[in-house]
Parts: structure tokens; C-alpha cells; sequence
């Protein structure tokens, strides 16, 4: 059937109200659910995932660079955040301006890496990520960073405000990806991932794009890891650079599909919803399960959940 | 035609290694012109077509185009200053649909204001397939939808690089009569071509070259009446 300017614009508008609608109702339901669910450290980490998984999905769904080292963002956050709160004293939301400060000036520090590709990239934002950790545990930079004895923040530990900030913070990473899904630039996002060389062609600088899709991405990991530090208060730098977080982070998004808007949300209900189960009530055959659907999903579902109704021409939102 | 070239290739040199793959090739292109660059595999004709639309910078030599030098200049700025190109083997955005594969370049490559991405669809007979995804399209379909993504550009210099490798006579001759279109609206086409018959009802001219420089450069018919020619397409035996 032709398609024409006007019907494109229409479907653009479906597509922004009902994945704008998606976005609504996450933040909605993770803000009510806390009213009637005592175990909020469960429901905070939830919101961490859907953030995190949102915005690893900026960088790997819209130009195919997977970053194991995302976690470095998400500690150079939350040692941003620890830092300033520590020694300057700024009130809280003046240290997640530090998160996010953090975080961005890592992410322009690696922007080299970006010239690197596949398993490439992934193993030196890895390694990147590690190094940026070995400097925060450095015991003889206890002076500062408190090195590996963990950072103590009990002055601005405020537990429902903070959760409400990550719940902003979620809202903001479901609206990035919106914007992604639906603006031209995120067009040419994907049309860099799909061909670099073609995507130059049609006009589109491809450096700039890269960049801002990294920068956007180290932003929201950033911003999670900021207010991680300040919901839980107490860490060590061994939790804000557990590289098992970028493991799930990148599992959830793959398990429910790269680019879109509900996949990474599919993902994380499901995939950390299975985890909190198993994890409490048959903790010895967690190893076994998680392991089990994550060989199913590679073998049958390499795109994700989302892709058993994209294979059949449905589009998902 | 106009006085001035559009585009002027001079003493372009590009190396890889040790390999000289462009040696000192130079020619130029007026506007509404269709230059064909013909000559056996490996004689240069696609690195030319790379380092004039900036995938490569060039180690030597000058590329000027619209009176100005673009050698080394970034692809994507070319494609604004008006040059544009199509792939041997297409290469659309897989995972777009046709009319999203057009509406990035028409957005990006900064036509004329009010550019019609639906009328450009419909000129190429892709509008039926507007909302189907790029990877859905077979491989002519795919080359005609390159030729769309470079033409939502609205270029003033086309490079064609081995347009009608794999289309059938129907789909050739449609090709044909559309790069003659352009040309007659003023467009400059540099054409690399194996298919000689589409080559003659193509071009105003052809540029031979092989090892990287030309050697011959004037209508078909005179190329294939050239002994040195000849002995460069079929070998050292003949001697005219």
C-alpha cells in the first residue's frame, strides 16, 4: 500500500502517544506497587534495572555497541554523587548534578573507544570499567575516595525521597528511548548500526551520532548510579563496580529485545522477577534456571521476546 | 554543457600498502554530463568513486569539485555540498522501511526545502513497498532504493558504481532511462560499468583506465575501435 507524508505523520503520532502510554504506566505502577510491597530494596533495584536496561538499550539498540564496562558509568555515578555529598556537603540533588557529571566525563575520556568494534569495544569498556575501579578502591586514596573500607552517605539517606528521584530517573530514560524510537535522529542511530558507510551517504555524520547515543546512554547509568548511592547509602566500591550488573543489565535487554521500548521492560519483569523467586524460595536451583532460559533464549530467541511477533510483521512498541 | 567542469580529477593517487591503486588517474565531468569509467577488474574504477565521495582520502593528486578541493573531506559533508553515489552491491538500512530509508538522507542531506519523499517513491515504482522493511525488498529493489536514498540528497554529481550488475533486460533498460533523466535535469553521473551495451546508451563519454591511470578517454565507439584498448579488455595477443 503507498504511504504518503500525511500517513506517516498519523502513525508517528500513534506510536509517540501509545509508547509515551508504556512509559506512563511503568513509572505509575513502580510508584504505586510501593505503597503494597513492603520489600522496597526489591522494588528499588527493579527500577534500577528498567533504568539501566533502558539506557545500555540507547547505545546497543540504537548503534549496536554493547558495553560490558557499562557498570563503570553506574559507579562513576554513584562515586560522583558519594563524593560530593562526602566532602563538599551539597545537598543530595546536588550530588546527582556530580553523577551525572561523572559519568559524562568518563564516557568523553572513552570516546575513543568507540573507533573499536564488536567484542572489541565490549572487552575494553570492560577493562575500562575495571580500571576506573581499581583507582576508587585504591587503598592510598582512602583520603578521598574512602578506597576499598565502602563510603558511608548516612547524612542524606532519605529512602523514599530517593526512590521517587529513581523513579524520575526511569521516567527519563523511557522518554530518551521514546524520543529514539520516534525521531529522525534516532532514525539515523539505526541507520549507522544497520550501515556505517550508507548512513554517511544519506548525509548523517556519523561520529556525532555515536557520540551523543554514548553520551545519553553514560548519562542515565550515571544518573542510576547516583541515586543508588543515595538510596542505599552504604556501599563499597566492589558493589558500584560489580560487573554482575552490566551482566544483567545486558541479559535483561537481550532477553527482551534490543530497540524497542517494552522489550528491556519485558526483560527485566521477567528475567529479575524469576531471579527474586528462585532467589528466595529454591535458591539452590537459581544457577541452574537462570542458566537454562538464557541458552533457550540464545538458541530460539536471539533477538529477544519481542522478535516472536516482529518475525510474523507485527511491530512492537 | 557548461564551460567549467563540475568535477576535475587530477593525478589522483591512492596507495594501499605497496599497491598503487589509483596511479596518476585524471579526468572531469561537466554538469548534465554522463562520463562512463570502464576497465577490467582491479583497475581502480570503485577507488576512484570511494576517494571522490570521501570513504578514502587520497594520497596524491586533487579532487576538485564546483571549483573547490574536497580531497579528505568527511562523506557526509560531500553529501551536503551536493555528491552522492550508489553501491555495487546495495547497501540499504536493513532494519528501516524503504520510506524511512529515504526520509533519513531527505533529512539529513539537505535538499531543497519541501523535497517529496513520496513523489521521489513513486518516480522510482518503490511506493507500494513504502512501509515494508528494506530486507524485505530483492536485490533490484534494493539497488533501485540506494539509488533513492543518494537521490533524496538531491546530489548535483552522481556515482554509479555497477548499477545494473544483476538486473534483467526490463529492469536495465528502466535504469537506463533513469540515470538519462537525470543527467538531462542537469545532474552530473560519473557511471562504472562492465555491461558495455548499458554503457552506450548511458553515457556522453568514457574514461578507460586500468593499473589505476587512464589511458583512453572519448566516445564508446571510438574506445572500441582503440587497439590499446583491446589489448587492455582482451589481453596482450591483438594488435589492432
Amino acid at each position: 500500500m503507498p504511504d504518503t507524508a500525511a500517513e506517516a505523520r498519523r502513525r508517528l503520532i500513534r506510536r509517540v502517544v501509545l509508547d509515551t502510554s508504556i512509559a506512563a504506566a511503568v513509572v505509575i505502577f513502580m510508584g504505586v506497587v510501593r505503597g503494597f510491597y513492603s520489600n522496597e530494596l526489591m522494588l528499588f533495584n527493579f527500577v534500577v534495572f528498567l533504568a539501566l536496561a533502558q539506557g545500555l538499550n540507547i547505545i546497543y539498540g540504537f548503534t549496536g555497541y554493547l558495553p560490558f564496562g557499562y557498570v563503570g558509568f553506574y559507579g562513576a555515578g554513584a562515586y560522583g554523587f558519594s563524593l560530593v555529598v562526602m566532602h563538599l556537603h551539597v545537598p543530595a540533588l546536588l550530588g546527582m548534578a556530580a553523577a551525572a557529571g561523572a559519568a559524562l566525563v568518563l564516557a568523553v575520556i572513552l570516546l575513543p573507544l568507540l573507533r573499536l568494534s564488536g567484542a572489541y569495544f565490549a572487552i575494553a569498556s570492560m577493562a575500562a570499567a575495571q580500571a576506573v575501579y581499581e583507582v576508587v578502591a585504591n587503598p592510598d586514596l582512602e583520603d578521598i575516595t574512602k578506597g576499598p573500607y565502602g563510603v558511608s552517605l548516612s547524612d542524606v539517606f532519605a529512602p523514599a525521597f530517593s526512590y521517587y528521584v529513581a523513579l524520575a530517573i526511569l521516567a527519563f530514560a523511557l522518554l530518551l528511548v521514546v524520543w529514539l524510537r520516534n525521531s529522525r535522529f534516532g532514525m539515523s542511530l539505526q541507520a549507522i548500526r544497520d550501515d556505517s558507510v550508507s548512513a554517511a551517504m544519506a548525509g548523517v555524520s556519523v561520529v556525532r551520532g555515536r557520540t551523543i547515543a554514548w553520551l545519553l546512554s553514560a548519562l542515565v547509568a550515571g544518573l542510576v548510579g547516583g541515586v543508588f548511592a543515595w538510596h542505599i547509602s552504604v556501599f563499597y566500591p566492589d558493589t558500584a563496580f560489580d560487573l554482575s550488573v552490566s551482566i544483567f543489565a545486558t541479559v535483561f535487554l537481550l532477553f527482551g529485545g534490543a530497540t524497542t521500548l517494552s522489550g528491556p521492560l519485558l526483560g527485566v519483569f521477567i528475567l529479575y522477577g524469576i531471579y527474586n523467586v528462585i532467589g528466595i524460595a529454591v535458591p539452590q536451583y537459581f544457577q541452574f534456571t537462570y542458566g537454562a532460559l538464557i541458552v533457550l533464549l540464545v538458541l530460539f530467541l536471539p533477538n529477544g521476546l519481542v522478535s516472536l511477533l516482529t518475525r510474523r510483521g507485527i511491530r512492537v512498541p | 554543457m557548461s564551460p567549467e567542469p563540475l568535477l576535475n580529477v587530477e593525478v589522483l593517487v591512492k596507495r594501499f600498502g605497496g599497491f598503487r591503486a589509483l596511479d596518476g588517474v585524471s579526468f572531469h565531468l561537466h554538469p548534465g554530463e554522463v562520463l562512463g569509467l570502464v576497465g577490467p577488474n582491479g583497475s581502480g574504477k570503485t577507488t576512484c568513486i570511494n576517494v571522490i565521495c570521501g570513504l578514502y582520502a587520497p594520497d596524491g593528486g586533487e579532487v576538485v569539485f564546483d571549483g573547490r578541493s574536497i580531497a579528505g573531506e568527511k562523506s557526509h559533508r560531500l553529501v551536503k555540498a551536493g555528491i552522492n553515489r550508489t553501491f555495487q552491491s546495495p547497501r540499504p538500512f536493513l532494519s528501516l522501511t524503504v520510506r524511512e530509508n529515504v526520509e533519513v538522507a531527505a533529512h539529513y542531506g539537505d535538499p531543497k526545502p519541501g523535497f517529496d519523499i513520496d513523489a521521489l517513491l513513486a518516480l522510482l515504482e518503490l511506493d507500494r513497498y513504502s512501509q515494508r522493511p528494506a530486507a524485505e525488498l530483492n536485490s533490484a529493489q534494493q539497488k533501485t532504493l540506494d539509488l533513492a536514498r543518494a537521490m533524496a540528497t538531491e546530489p548535483r554529481l552522481l556515482l554509479v558504481d555497477e548499477l545494473a550488475a544483476g538486473l534483467n533486460p526490463a529492469e536495465l533498460s528502466r535504469m537506463a532511462d533513469r540515470l538519462r533523466a537525470l543527467a538531462d535535469g542537469g545532474m552530473a553521473l560519473l557511471v562504472v560499468e562492465h555491461l558495455m551495451g548499458f554503457i552506450d546508451k548511458v553515457t556522453d563519454r568514457v574514461v578507460v583506465m586500468a593499473a589505476g591511470r587512464e589511458f583512453f578517454g572519448g566516445t564508446l565507439a571510438d574506445a572500441t575501435r582503440d587497439p590499446e584498448v583491446i589489448r587492455v579488455f582482451l589481453g596482450g595477443g591483438h594488435h589492432g
